[in-house]
């Protein structure tokens, strides 16, 4: 038996609202978080990243709230990004019931957080998220503020290095594909998955089961993040756990 | 006297020795109605009726936490008295006698065995990623099948996994269940007497993680 590959709920928050934009951006409000965080626990999602679409843009958040009530009812790793910047943001949230914590523009300005992160929480606690975007041949740039803001750093670089300096996992979001239902970058995933040795979470871009299906076969990818595939009701935890299931993909058993 | 006391809350002592969070295994206990006590003192050890020992991190942080707290004899001898002790994660991997993460370092020693890192590829030559991170069933033993902590388990059972290394016990009958990953065995759950370990995070591993909590305060 093989590992098995995590199906993760992204929810991208603004304020108090569970919010879905197009490459991260023209941001749509959709319902409250809270009540889509608990319905994807009872259905069997296995686990769940918050990101913060706003903070790093205009400092402090609100989330940790959302985090205090998800935890009440969900008893699944949660993930939490946007904004953190220190040990104290990172400590902060973890006291308020985050399993992890995901770190982009922080990690740029000053990769030894990651570090420091890693050593003080444990580095299953430290994802590094990482927002990229294709240039014109063929390779990937890091950005940030939700991919606004250009680095000039080669993610396949950044991904090694932040490997190197002992992050868990990264997360992977493609800036092109986030939004648009027209699949993952499945070589952007192939490249980065090849190239470290942590798990890489894919995320941006899922439109229909094959493209998961792809993602995990074609790209190695070892868990899936998704965000209005299950949002906008265009599938559910269970058709996509039924799903791999009948395609040889392997997943956690659960019944509701 | 003894309705009043069934009334009572069971009381989980959790113990802080300074680089865990210990909101999650709180938060999962009193949602399974259980009282808790956070404690990092030796004389709150030894008054303590259940323990549990949480944990991330380096094993070698770990041992040297509980050595400033002055906490590993208390809780050696709660251990010995058989009360009931659940370690988890690091926790767990506490409990054995030594671990070789970052050179050999003693642990807790209530079970034999060692704490070594997980090969990153298994008998068929077959790559896998480090850390172990997710979800994974577990296969009860023999013991296991029998035992009252696992009371709640059926062949469904998966777990919330993020580790890095993995306890591998002397004995098998301290072994209650196991994982598999990627084909490499790993021990999930590990007992003697009224003392258990768990590597994956029962706090983190939905309606089957908190069964077995619930099983644990009722010990």
């Amino acid at each position: 038996m093989t590992s098995n590959i995590r199906l993760i709920s992204r929810l991208d928050i603004k304020g108090p609202n569970l919010i879905k934009g197009i490459h991260l951006e023209g941001l749509r409000v959709i319902g409250n978080p809270n009540d889509y965080a608990k319905k994807y626990y009872e259905s069997g999602i296995d686990e769940i990243i918050y990101m913060d679409t706003v903070a790093s843009l205009y400092g402090r958040n609100n989330l940790s709230e959302i985090v205090k009530k998800t935890v009440k009812d969900v008893y699944v790793p949660i993930t939490v990004g946007g904004g953190l910047r220190s040990i104290d943001d990172v400590k902060y949230l973890l006291r308020c019931g985050a399993e992890k914590v995901a770190i982009n523009t922080a990690a740029t300005k000053n990769p030894e957080l990651i570090t420091e992160v890693s050593r003080k929480f444990g580095s299953q606690c430290m994802v590094l998220s990482i927002e990229a975007k294709r240039n014109e041949d063929s390779s990937w740039e890091v950005y940030t503020e939700n991919g606004r803001q250009k680095t000039g750093m080669s993610v396949l670089e950044w991904a090694k290095k932040g490997e190197e300096l002992e992050a868990g996992e990264i997360l992977l979001t493609s800036v092109d594909n986030e939004g648009t239902k027209k699949g993952f970058d499945y070589e952007l995933i192939k490249k980065v998955s090849e190239s470290v040795s942590i798990p890489v979470i894919a995320s941006g871009g899922m439109g229909c089961h094959e493209d998961l299906s792809k993602a995990v076969k074609d790209s190695s990818a070892d868990a899936i993040a998704m965000a209005d595939i299950l949002h906008y009701d265009r599938s559910d935890v269970e058709s996509i756990r039924n799903f791999c299931h009948a395609n040889d993909i392997n997943v956690r058993e659960y019944e509701a | 006297m003894i309705l009043m006391f069934e009334n009572m809350k069971p009381k989980i002592s959790i113990v802080d020795y300074g680089l865990c969070n210990l909101y999650n295994v709180s938060n999962a206990l009193e949602h399974i109605g259980a009282e808790i006590e956070i404690i990092d003192k030796p004389k709150e050890v030894k008054i303590a009726k259940h323990i549990i020992l949480p944990g991330v991190g380096a094993f070698k942080n770990g041992m040297r936490g509980l050595k400033l707290r002055e906490l590993i004899d208390p809780l050696k001898e709660h251990i010995e008295k058989k009360r009931p002790f659940l370690g988890i994660c690091l926790g767990m991997q506490m409990m054995m006698s030594k671990s070789y993460e970052f050179g050999e370092i003693d642990g807790l020693d209530i079970i034999e065995g060692n704490v070594v890192k997980i090969p990153n590829i298994n008998s068929k030559n077959k790559h896998h990623k480090i850390p172990h991170i997710g979800w994974n069933k577990i296969f009860l033993s023999i013991d296991g099948k029998k035992n009252q902590l696992l009371k709640s388990q059926d062949k469904k059972s998966s777990m919330y996994f993020v580790h890095s290394y993995k306890a591998e016990c002397n004995k098998d009958e301290n072994i209650l269940a196991t994982t598999s990953y990627n084909d490499v065995n790993i021990a999930a759950v590990i007992n003697k007497d009224n003392a258990y370990g768990c590597q994956f995070h029962p706090e983190k591993s939905g309606k089957y993680g908190l069964e077995l909590l619930k099983q644990f305060i009722k010990l």
